[in-house]
């Protein structure tokens, strides 16, 4: 076991361990966000930089700081690592810019969208991002694009956090979609008007940060925090069958894979429990869910009579592109 | 005359062939290497020039070659980074074009150090016909016995492989190189890991640029401590300039590293001087990548010290008042030269090059190109100059790959030390707006004197 200090506060790891998941660990405030690591897809994070620490002094032996922010979720922890995360003021600024870059490029269509009151980007610049944009260009905008039967893809919304093409990549056996153009062209895209159509392909709803990959079966059914999630499951042939159903009475309004506190999810579910079990009768219910750090549900903390400067040409989204 | 070490035979007629470069001591290296020396004592050589990367960055070559993972049982990979897309920069093309054996040789040496069988050339995908080139030397090496099995019954073996790319700048960054060359999107890695521990399809590997790997050739010849007494400091041997912009002379130059400045841009064995009538207003000496130098900061330091051509000297100052050598892209401006137009030129080829990997470098090289299109077009405020120096600040130092900080520096540089140049755009729109050319009042005036 090696020892790392985060925050001022000491734990021990297994060597190995990232500054992110040593910071888990600990939990609480010190927990670096994460828009693109997902602990269970391989080769993800370092790419949104939204989990930037300062490391004040490398290990025992050799106690120099590192020159750069680094990026925690990538970051192995060296014996007698010293990291700085929200005490540093170097990071929270790093950090605040993030914000503002992955702003310029999604819309503040909260009010429309399904990932409202879970979205990660929603609790990133509610924590670390400023009230206003200095951003003034035009903003890009995309035709809608059909991806198949179940999922909708707003690429307005998406940050390009490749967590989506990790998964498409590692759990389902046809991927057809990955990252088209380069720089701030850059988008998610199937192969020339392809659909996202196997038997796990759901599961790039579950793991998007953002509102830019929904589930058909339940948009505009319902605000997130007017169901009730409750852990079920049932017998599947396909996958584990453990899910969260989200329901309001007897009513099955959506099944979700079944996340941890850092909304990562336990273990990845296929389509037809997600699309097709919407029954009440379809699911053996386990219990309320715990509600998850990143609900809506579990916050309890926006403040009463907050005052934002909107910016100028906020987009509320269009009816056609619903 | 400055002494040549890469360039010496570049006049001898023919010497693109293997016979020529044969008959004029070509190859040596390798039969040196190969016949008397084992593969640590090549390293040692190596370490002893003080031969830095010749690519940009200067790493020390010899210490990056032994951070190479010798334990383990997968085969090793040597690459030659012949992804030379930084604008100003073109010398390894001059290189490969007119003395491609150079290039194999220093290949075949390196390899032999580094215990790899299979070597792999990226190159530019526009350098198309230096593929063929090179693909030429090769298979003359090879009939000759110079590649392949057993070369010159050592018992080694060697095999290099031309391997063109897409054609992006990313792809010269290292871990992106190797992304592409195993046929993927050309994406930097996250490191750890090192291409040294794990780098083309996971096997320990180095990296190099094609002229820190050509200069390989004249260390082993001459030993790596004859190579380290030329040179200034920690700056030894030779270096490529490719120079260009307004100049009487622009071309590719070996200069000896330490050499003045002075001396390069206006000696006639150089540059010869910035064009008749006109005065030296801003130089870029490493490419476009590296912070901007006005006159008074490149002749000499802020303390007065007069700068050399090395890596120390350029570098002084820091990014307040210095540069970098960087991968000796050296570009001269004069006093027609609109700096908010040159500034935004070279954002927008970071914009249009940044592969979108990491938020801080796709939206913000985007941003700042934006912002300076409406600068550049008389649209701007004077907020707008010190929101690029804070973007440029949020991007510098927070992406996976060094393109943020390449689009970061100059757009820091550009603005401090030619500040009033960007109110000027803003203060006096009528003058720059709808400007199809740069618009210094001298441009104009000479734009108006042609016409007449």
């Amino acid at each position: 076991m090696i020892k790392v200090t985060i925050d001022g506060v000491e734990t021990e790891v297994e060597p190995g361990t990232t500054i992110l998941n040593a910071a888990r660990q600990i939990g609480g405030d010190l927990v670096p966000p994460a828009m693109c690591y997902y602990s269970k897809l391989k080769g993800s994070g370092g790419k949104c930089r939204t989990c930037l620490v300062k490391v004040s002094a490398g290990s025992a032996k050799d106690p120099r700081p590192m020159p750069k922010l680094v990026a925690s979720c990538s970051t192995p922890v060296q014996d007698g690592m010293v990291v700085q995360n929200i005490t540093s003021p170097e990071v929270l600024e790093a950090r605040k810019g993030v914000v503002e870059f992955l702003l310029i490029n999604h819309p503040l269509d909260c009010p429309i969208c399904d990932q409202a009151g879970e979205c990660h980007l929603q609790d990133l610049a509610f924590e670390h991002g400023s009230a206003k944009t200095r951003y003034e260009e035009e903003r890009r905008s995309f035709d809608k694009i059909d991806i198949g039967s179940k999922i909708q893809l707003h690429m307005t919304r998406c940050i390009l956090c490749y967590r989506c093409v990790f998964t498409a990549n590692q759990i389902t056996n046809e991927r057809v979609h990955g990252v088209l153009n380069r720089g701030d062209a850059a988008e998610i895209g199937t192969y020339i008007q392809n659909v996202i159509e196997n038997d796990f392909s759901g599961n790039v709803i579950d793991v998007c940060p953002v509102g830019a990959l929904t589930d058909k079966t339940f948009r505009f059914k319902s605000r997130v925090w007017f169901v009730k999630p409750m852990y079920a499951h049932r017998n599947c042939d396909k996958c584990c069958g453990k899910t969260t159903v989200w329901m309001k009475g007897d009513e099955v309004f959506r099944v979700t894979g079944r996340k941890d506190q850092y909304g990562e999810v336990e273990d990845f579910i296929c389509n037809d429990c997600r699309f097709d079990k919407k029954l009440a009768s379809d699911w053996t219910v386990e219990g309320p869910a715990p509600i998850q750090r990143n609900s809506v549900q579990a916050q309890n903390k926006y403040l009463q009579g907050i005052k934002v400067d909107a910016p100028k040409n906020i987009g509320y989204g269009n009816i056609s592109d619903r | 005359m400055a002494r040549k070490l890469l360039l010496e035979n570049i006049n001898v007629p023919g010497v693109k062939s293997f016979n020529v470069y044969r008959a004029n001591g070509g190859y040596r290296s390798v039969e040196k290497a190969l016949k008397t020396m084992s593969p640590d004592d090549v390293m040692e050589e190596v370490k002893k020039s003080g031969l830095r990367g010749r690519g940009g960055a200067g790493f020390p070559t010899g210490m990056k070659w032994s951070f190479l993972d010798r334990k383990s049982d997968k085969p090793r990979y040597l690459v030659c980074n012949a992804d030379e897309s930084e604008p100003g920069t073109f010398k390894d093309r001059f290189l490969m074009e007119y003395i491609p054996h150079l290039l194999i040789e220093g290949l075949i040496v390196s390899s032999y150090s580094l215990g790899s069988n299979t070597t792999y050339i990226y190159i530019r995908g526009e350098y198309r016909w230096i593929v063929d080139i090179l693909e030429n030397a090769i298979a003359e090496a090879k009939h000759n016995g110079f590649l392949g099995k057993n070369i010159l019954g050592s018992g080694y073996d060697l095999e290099i492989y031309v391997q063109p790319g897409g054609g992006a700048y990313i792809c010269g960054e290292e871990t992106a190189l190797i992304e592409s060359l195993e046929g993927k999107r050309g994406n930097p890695r996250m490191k750890p890991p090192f291409p040294a521990i794990s780098g083309l399809y996971n096997c320990p590997t180095v990296v190099n640029n094609v002229e820190t790997l050509a200069t390989v050739v004249p260390i082993i010849n001459m030993g790596g401590d004859e190579y380290a007494k030329i040179g200034v400091g920690r700056s030894t041997g030779t270096k490529l300039i490719s120079a260009c912009g307004h100049m009487n002379k622009p071309g590719v130059y070996e200069i000896e590293l330490g050499l003045p400045v002075d001396e390069f841009l206006n000696s006639d064995e150089y540059c010869g001087g910035i064009r008749a009538g006109h005065t030296l207003k801003a130089v870029v000496p490493g490419g476009s990548s590296v912070p901007i130098l006005p006159a008074e900061l490149f002749y000499k330091t802020k303390e007065g010290v007069a700068r050399l051509m090395s890596y120390e000297s350029l570098s002084e100052g820091g990014f307040a008042s210095g540069s970098m050598l960087g991968s000796g892209g050296f570009i001269a401006m004069d006093e027609t030269t609109c700096i908010v137009r040159n500034l935004w030129n070279f954002t927008r080829f970071y914009h249009h090059e940044s592969c979108g990997q990491c938020s801080p470098c796709r939206e913000g090289t985007g941003w700042m190109e934006k912002v300076l299109h409406r600068l550049e077009h008389g649209h701007g405020s004077m907020s707008d100059i010190d929101l690029l120096v804070d973007i440029a600040k949020k991007i510098e130092g927070n992406t996976i790959c060094p393109l943020g900080d390449a689009a970061a520096w100059p757009v820091a540089s550009h603005i401090r030390h030619f500040r009033e140049e960007f109110e000027y755009h803003v203060k006096f729109p009528e003058k720059v707006a709808h400007s199809p050319f740069a618009h210094s009042v001298d441009y104009k005036r000479e734009l108006n004197t042609v016409l007449q």
